[in-house]
């Protein structure tokens, strides 16, 4: 959130991906990771089906496959989970290269795999093409309760005030021949974070009386609408839709 | 300030304030019976050293503190539950710190927050903000979020923001506090620029000779003085016997009264 608008995870370009109405491309990433989900473990050549997909999309949108690779970094404390599965889990055992594992714990360890990976990069793509103000108008659109909505409006636009009293605390006591070197300095840490609790406890209360001052009653009024033609929905569900097919037919097969 | 078009029936004044007095619900009592008129039009500077209840004052011009003797009229319109939203349309306060006026995401999203909760939508909305955001010269900003600019600018923004629910009356928390001298004096510039009746609560006095003709002090919860500003400015008593003190060096009779 560094920058504000263009938050670590977007990467700004003018695709037909960047183009779609956010809520249309929310609907689709959670349809694709329902169908993703709900395929049997056993059809492995689905799972590469769907990577395919995932790949066109990625190209579409002009995502290169380096950042998408270096944002799926992000699974990796997951992946160890899974990586132990085979080494832990009970049940029928097979030998490779010289090392007892569990079938069950194979089976499940793919399936986590294969599934979260898949999960995480379409996430990321959804990231790298919608911007997170976008993105809010989008699960406003889809009728997420408007509070939730709320809060994470007022994330983006006050991080970085707070980000900026935190330094300016740390810079205040470093000035005074501060330096947190140690348990002993846990205390002075703990205070000035119910400090800055504090001030942005009382700022809030400031924003909401601005808030009220200018006619706020509790839901946000709605500034841009945001809407999708039949085409663009069409366009967005391309990606479920597909992975649909492949899914039934991982069922049937 | 003379109306420019003379109308038969007299507008009703832009705010009357009349016997107005609060305590908190912790029993500071905060006014004392505070009585004052703002025609249509005027600029009116609210003098007051910390803590004589110019904040307090300003709370219960659009009804967010009530429950105390005393009434407060806007446009004609007493300020109580039956018209707060409108009460809050007429009346623009611009708080002190920009950064608590401003919440949206970006400048345009900020400056529609009140027209759009009012429920205007679309085209005219869209007008609404360009307007708001021309009149303090902040049109090419629109897109920005506020924390990319400069103090100065954010105060301007917040200035659009209340421009834009075209109020009857401004009310500016101390508008020159943190600002450098051409900031200071740009907004001075919008201000003047504006046609519309403007109450400024401040300390800064010479910023009050600047931009109003006409000046309250509050002191101690009641209203101490109400003439032209350059005259209460000079009256050296009345300046101290309310803790008002002018810049060092600075005299205001040798500067040419507020237009």
């Amino acid at each position: 959130m560094g920058a504000g608008h263009a938050h670590k995870l977007y990467r700004h370009a003018h695709s037909p991906v960047h183009a779609l109405p956010p809520h249309t491309k929310l609907a689709a990433v959670f349809a694709f990771v329902v169908v993703v989900v709900s395929t049997p473990r056993e059809a492995m050549w689905a799972f590469a089906l769907y990577a395919v997909l995932l790949a066109t999309v990625a190209g579409v949108a002009r995502v290169p496959a380096g950042f998408l690779l270096r944002r799926l970094l992000i699974e990796v404390p997951f992946v160890a989970f899974a990586l132990l599965m085979p080494f832990v889990a009970q049940g029928e055992r097979v030998e490779v290269l010289g090392m007892s594992l569990s079938v069950g714990g194979l089976w499940g360890a793919w399936n986590v795999l294969a599934k979260g990976t898949l999960g995480v990069a379409a996430s990321v793509l959804l990231a790298a093409t919608t911007e997170l103000r976008e993105l809010l108008l989008g699960l406003q659109r889809l009728k997420l309760p408007p509070l939730l909505v709320q809060i994470a409006t007022f994330m983006i636009r006050y991080g970085d005030v707070i980000t900026d009293e935190m330094r300016r605390m740390r810079i205040a006591r470093e000035s005074r021949g501060f330096e947190a070197s140690g348990v002993r300095h846990w205390g002075v840490l703990a205070k000035s974070a119910g400090a800055l609790f504090i001030r942005s406890y009382e700022r809030g209360e400031r924003v909401h009386l601005a808030m009220i001052s200018r006619g706020y009653a509790g839901t946000m009024p709605v500034i841009d609408e945001v809407t999708a033609s039949r085409a663009q929905w069409s366009y967005a569900f391309a990606l479920p839709f597909a992975a649909l097919v492949v899914c039934l037919l991982g069922w049937t097969l | 300030m003379d109306p420019v078009t003379v109308s038969k029936e007299p507008a009703p004044p832009s705010l009357e304030v009349a016997g107005l007095a609060f305590a908190y619900p912790d029993g500071h009592q905060a006014l004392f019976g505070v009585d004052f008129t703002v025609g249509r039009g005027e600029r009116v500077a609210l003098l007051g050293p910390n803590g004589a209840g110019k904040t307090t004052l300003v709370l219960h011009l659009n009804g967010i503190l009530t429950g105390g003797a005393g009434t407060v009229a806007v446009a004609g319109l007493p300020v109580g539950k039956q018209h707060m939203a409108e009460i809050r349309r007429k009346v623009g306060i611009v708080f002190q710190d920009p950064d608590d006026q401003l919440f949206m995401p970006t400048v345009r999203e900020d400056v529609a927050f009140g027209p759009a909760a009012a429920g205007m939508k679309g085209p005219e909305l869209e007008a609404r903000v360009d307007r708001a955001l021309a009149q303090v010269g902040m049109a090419e900003f629109k897109d920005r979020p506020p924390h990319h600019l400069s103090f100065g600018q954010r105060r301007r923004v917040a200035v659009a923001t209340v421009l834009a629910m075209e109020p009857e009356i401004l009310v500016l928390d101390e508008p020159s506090s943190n600002l450098d001298p051409a900031s200071r004096r740009e907004l001075a510039d919008i201000l003047r620029s504006l046609d519309v009746t403007v109450l400024m609560v401040t300390h800064d006095l010479p910023y009050a000779l600047e931009l109003c003709p006409r000046s309250l002090v509050l002191s101690e919860g009641v209203i101490a003085a109400d003439g032209p500003t350059g005259e209460l400015l000079a009256d050296d008593d009345l300046m101290r016997a309310h803790r008002l003190e002018l810049p060092f060096g600075f005299d205001p009779r040798s500067v040419a009264a507020g237009s």
